[in-house]
């Protein structure tokens, strides 16, 4: 037992601690387990009824599965690595390098955080969009028959917007864990002869280690879930899970195989969940 | 193993090693101010630290000694002035430039090393060869008493031990000058004397390295130090050999500020000529002691510190003064006795006594004229 749970037993009464624990089992049951269950028993469910693996070994096996899947690897590993390369410099500029504004900037991009996802696409579609901002000024300084900035409708664009839309997810932890390393290990580390690109790699990164893996692994597990962003953004053959699960439940009406799909992301997702959990034990996040 | 013997061990190879440290290192503040926020914190300090000397800062919080020793460490820009340390003008160089190591009050050990790459980081920084960090981290941890440790991290330790690798840590890039910034004052009262005796045997081994030592604790800078700079409000209100500053403090706030001190008011009857001793008047008692040479006549004080006050005429405590007993307090291996000279509340500290006398009593109290020295009366330098 926690020592909260300790503390607030008796607070609560010895009498029947179902009562408290009930309610909340239920709503969960209700609303969280048995829709998963729904998803699950059609995931593993054959045309003639019966349970069974054949449709799911069928699935990973099938190409526009495995496209889907690597690209939604491959976007969620390379968005996840800019975030944490340009979460790690702007951290290191707001916190050692401060300037006038900083704080104002580190709130600003604090907001990002409560922002719709899609909204970041919509502004990017203004600015890098074939009839944007960009190209316009472009198309009529050169006279160019044709938009030259075309990469926001290719998995490029996707992973621009999710680095826009989750680098705060990295930078917050980053920023905090920063501001708690100790000044004096860094002044002692400069008085022994040592510059800022050591004090940096030697000092700074490894105290803030868990917040790398907290924010990195928090990340990871957000960009291989996104949908909002890649939906939005419309790229060219750019097919991830979760718009793989929209593409055959809604357009395709092919709700078994959605299920499939959907049961196998919730796996990827718990295993990075596990992942995430597991570093931020090791670490101490 | 303990400090001391282990530092019989250190063999000649030591003796070797410090003379590569041969370079002057001797600092000199000329005329360092410094200011933040527009703000004075560090008065204009001209102060000079002899090469092999151990100078402490002594002075209540905000009196401006962490940033003098911040200025020398590089952390702390003079608004003016220059900082030298041997023929080197530091004033501009970064930290990682000036050749110093640097003890800190929390230790700031780095957690994620082992004691060894804690100790060896400052030789890595500085680009050593690897046979060299080697050699210096195992004397360093030799000398420190704390080889059997190497492989620990850092929350492995207790804090004295923690404390023994800062040490080690800046001993390992045989520092110029050694930063010692309230080094003790985490630990707790026991371990904190026991370190206090382990730096003076350091020292003692290692007579070349000049350290800076700044403390709020006057025993651990009379323990340690071969000469003090006691400051208040930015400016250095004493300055002088350990010794003699403790014996004739030049002022009331060096007086009290090193160790409790009975100031009695007197009237100077006649000061020097000659004789080199004033005459002084405190109530019916006339007595002379030597005369200060910003005093002439009229009131000044009278410093005795309350172990050179006894209730016996012994050792040439020829000078009496009455007192009246007011309390008396048990210290375990010492007694204070409150007592009150011509009004004024004083304190004897005495090993023991034959018989207790009654509160309210008239005592005799002796004193030897080299244990009194006069102080302005007006004097809040």
């Amino acid at each position: 037992m926690s020592s909260l749970a300790a503390k607030i037993k008796p607070a609560l009464g010895s009498s029947a601690p179902f009562l408290w624990i009930a309610p909340p089992l239920i709503l969960l049951l209700l609303v969280f387990a048995y829709p998963l269950a729904l998803i699950a028993q059609q995931a593993f469910t054959t045309e003639t009824g019966t349970l069974a693996l054949a449709p799911a070994l069928a699935m990973i096996q099938a190409p526009f599965f495995l496209n889907a899947l690597l690209n939604t690897a491959e976007i969620a590993l390379a968005s996840t690595s800019l975030c944490l390369v340009l979460g790690l410099v702007l951290a290191v500029v707001l916190v050692y390098v401060p300037f006038r504004g900083s704080i104002f900037l580190a709130r600003l991009i604090d907001t990002f955080i409560a922002l719709p996802t899609f909204l970041m696409t919509l502004a990017f579609s203004f600015i890098y969009g074939s009839a944007g901002i960009l190209n316009g000024v472009l198309i009529q300084t050169f006279h160019l028959d044709a938009p030259p900035v075309d990469f926001l409708y290719s998995g490029w664009g996707v992973i621009l917007a999710e680095v826009t839309v989750y680098t705060p997810f990295v930078l917050r932890p980053l920023l905090a864990a920063f501001s708690q390393v100790d000044t004096s290990q860094i002044e002692v580390a400069s008085i022994l002869g040592a510059r800022s690109g050591m004090i940096l790699r030697q000092i700074i990164l490894p105290a803030a280690l868990p917040a790398i893996l907290a924010g990195g692994s928090l990340c990871l597990l957000l960009t291989v879930n996104e949908f909002g962003i890649v939906l939005f953004i419309g790229a060219k053959g750019v097919i991830t899970l979760p718009l793989l699960i929209y593409e055959k439940a809604i357009q395709e009406s092919d709700y078994p195989a959605a299920c499939l799909i959907a049961m196998i992301n919730i796996a990827l997702s718990l295993g990075l969940f596990g992942l995430y959990r597991l570093s931020v034990r090791r670490f101490g996040a | 193993m303990s400090l001391s013997s282990t530092l019989q061990v250190v063999d000649t190879h030591l003796a070797d090693a410090a003379l590569t440290r041969s370079v002057s290192s001797n600092v000199r503040f000329e005329k360092v101010s410094v200011a933040y926020n527009g703000q004075v914190v560090l008065k204009p300090l001209t102060l000079s630290i002899e090469s092999g000397e151990i100078l402490a800062l002594i002075g209540p919080s905000g009196s401006g000694k962490t940033t003098a020793l911040r200025a020398v460490a590089g952390f702390a820009r003079p608004q003016q002035g220059r900082i030298w340390i041997g023929e080197t003008d530091v004033t501009d160089l970064p930290p990682y430039e000036r050749q110093l190591g640097m003890v800190v009050q929390n230790y700031a050990l780095f957690p994620h090393m082992r004691v060894e790459d804690n100790v060896a980081f400052g030789l890595n920084a500085r680009k050593a060869p690897k046979s060299l960090i080697k050699e210096r981290v195992t004397e360093a941890l030799r000398i420190v008493g704390m080889t059997q440790y190497a492989g620990r991290f850092p929350r492995e330790l207790s804090g004295g031990q923690q404390q023994r690798v800062a040490i080690a840590r800046a001993l390992a890039v045989r520092p110029r000058v050694l930063l010692l910034d309230e080094p003790l004052s985490a630990l707790d009262a026991q371990i904190r004397r026991q370190m206090v005796e382990e730096i003076a045997t350091l020292h003692r081994n290692l007579p070349d390295l000049t350290i800076l030592y700044v403390t709020h604790d006057q025993s651990e800078a009379l323990t340690l130090a071969d000469k003090i700079a006691i400051m208040k409000d930015g400016a250095v209100s004493a300055h002088g050999r350990t010794g003699e500053l403790y014996r004739r403090p030049p002022n009331r706030f060096a007086a009290e500020f090193l160790g409790r001190a009975n100031l009695l008011p007197v009237q100077i009857e006649e000061n020097g000529g000659s004789t080199g001793f004033a005459s002084l008047r405190l109530g019916e008692a006339r007595f002379s002691v030597a005369a200060h040479p910003d005093i002439d006549k009229g009131k000044a004080l009278l410093c005795i510190r309350p172990q050179n006050l006894t209730l016996a005429p012994d050792n040439g405590r020829a000078h009496r003064l009455t007192g009246r007993l007011m309390n008396v307090h048990w210290h375990g291996e010492l007694l204070h006795l409150d007592v009150e000279i011509g009004g004024t509340p004083a304190r004897v500290v005495v090993t023991r006594l034959p018989s207790m006398p009654e509160l309210g009593t008239s005592l005799d109290l002796f004193f030897a004229s080299e244990d009194a020295s006069l102080i302005p009366d007006d004097a809040h330098v």
